[in-house]
């Protein structure tokens, strides 16, 4: 029911967008979302509605826990 | 792939288990909440990486699994009506309930539908003004909401053939009846990445200060799973249980406060009977007043009496974290993905299904 992994917005037509995940795309309704997604953000989608737009920022913070464990080097760009 | 390959990468993967083996000294057993944790668990060998004092154990957060047998009951009662045309997700259909199930209804003739998306069974509704729509609505806060959503479209759109039977559940209460109970020996919760994106942190803030639980809320590839791991295992080490997010990328604190919005603007929570939990106070979703000409409970006339659970079935206990599936006498002879008994083991991210697939 989930997909776990986040798409790729590739599409937007009013609350409907179309979102891409190596090379599969999937239909999904935005009322629900915590804050519109632009094109190109990604999105986590959960039986055809798209539930969050993923915050780059947030995912940067993971990397740097991931350093201070001592477990990367480098926080990747 | 963005967001992804970081989070699959093996040697990281790896470097993070290590670190988990070198500060942890004290046994501690984490319940995982959800399904698709439980098959992510067992897909990448995590079980093998880790110390052996620390165990893993699989708790109530498949949404099929936690189903009571009235609540299929209801549905097939539903499906024998004529004129109606019953909608759900997928493995809803295979469960059995006491005496039939969606399948077996439609292979007599009812007309039953797989649907992926609410708005596809409303869809359904629209092509078929004649006929009656029913969704059979399950699952936790992560559906709820876009249940919510599909009737409000229908509201809007003045839609009036179609209608949901509400069997939702709510995580939190669960978790207090899971501890409450006392028989479940759970050292920490790896809380469900997506129910907890519509939820935020509070519930599990409630958890920590009644029971001293840590949460970690966690996402499903490797490595999160792995720095999930290493989070609850510092807190049990430290003595400082808390609530923390490894899943920042797709969790705020706050929660998806439009999603709970739309969630309560149709629904309200009411009691609900769960598979092996018994009733639990508050732990489902009912239709508000306001909306009860989309409510199939009062539509249409499907109270079901009794309806016991499969005999020699385990799943309430498995669902528990109190045994596992293997310790299921009906588990693989009996029971098995081709003829499933109880509910986990229909669903591909139930517990017993998991085992089977994976647990050699
Ligand atoms: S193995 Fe089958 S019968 Fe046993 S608990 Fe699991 S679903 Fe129920």
């Amino acid at each position: 029911m989930c997909v776990a992994a986040p798409m790729k917005v590739i599409e937007i037509d009013g609350d409907n967008i179309r979102a891409e995940l190596a090379g599969v795309t999937k239909e999904a309704n935005l009322a629900v979302i915590d804050e519109r997604p632009e094109l190109g953000d990604y999105v986590i989608i959960h039986a055809g509605f798209a539930l969050h737009r993923i915050d780059p920022e947030e995912a940067k913070i993971t990397l740097a826990l991931w350093k201070e464990m001592g477990v990367i080097d480098e926080v990747p760009e | 792939m963005k967001y992804l390959s970081e989070y699959r990468d093996g040697s990281l993967a790896s470097k993070i288990a290590d670190r988990i083996t070198a500060i942890s000294k004290k046994p501690a057993r984490f319940m995982e909440i959800c399904g698709t944790h439980t098959v992510a668990i067992f897909k990448s060998g995590i079980r093998d990486v880790l110390p052996q004092h620390i165990g893993l154990v699989s708790g109530p957060g498949c949404p099929v699994c936690v189903t009571a047998t009235g609540d299929i009951d209801r549905a097939v009662k539903l499906a024998r009506i004529p004129d109606v045309i019953v909608t759900t997700f997928g493995d809803m259909i295979r469960v059995p309930g006491s005496e039939s199930s969606l399948k077996r209804e439609r292979g007599l003739g009812a007309d039953v539908r797989m649907v992926y998306s609410t708005m596809d069974a409303l869809e359904v509704a629209r092509q078929n003004p004649e006929k009656k729509v029913v969704f059979l609505g399950i699952g936790f806060e992560t559906t709820a909401p876009t249940i919510a959503a599909a009737v409000v479209a229908a509201e809007a759109e003045g839609i009036k053939n179609f209608s949901v039977l509400s069997s939702h559940k709510l995580l939190p209460p669960a978790l207090d009846a899971l501890l409450s109970g006392g028989e479940v020996d759970v050292s920490g919760f790896i809380c469900p990445g997506h129910v907890s994106a519509v939820i935020g942190t509070a519930p599990y803030e409630e958890v920590v200060a009644q029971y001293r639980t840590p949460c970690v809320v966690v996402g499903f590839e490797p490595v999160d799973i792995l720095q999930g791991i290493y989070m609850l295992v510092s807190q049990i080490e430290a003595g400082e249980p808390k609530v923390e997010i490894q899943y920042r990328r797709a969790v705020a604190p706050e929660g998806n406060q439009n999603a709970l919005k739309t969630m309560s603007r149709v629904f309200e929570p009411c009691d609900a009977p769960w598979r092996g939990l018994g009733v639990i106070p508050k732990s489902g979703l009912a239709l508000r007043e306001a909306y009860r000409a989309f409510d199939a409970e009062a539509l249409f006339d499907i109270d079901t009496p009794d309806s016991p659970e499969p005999p020699g079935c385990k799943c309430g206990d498995v669902l528990r974290g109190v045994i596992t599936p293997v310790e299921c006498k009906l588990f693989r002879n009996v029971c098995n993905p081709e003829n499933p008994i109880g509910p986990c083991m229909v669903s591909s991210e139930g517990t017993c299904g998991a085992y089977y697939k994976y647990h050699a």
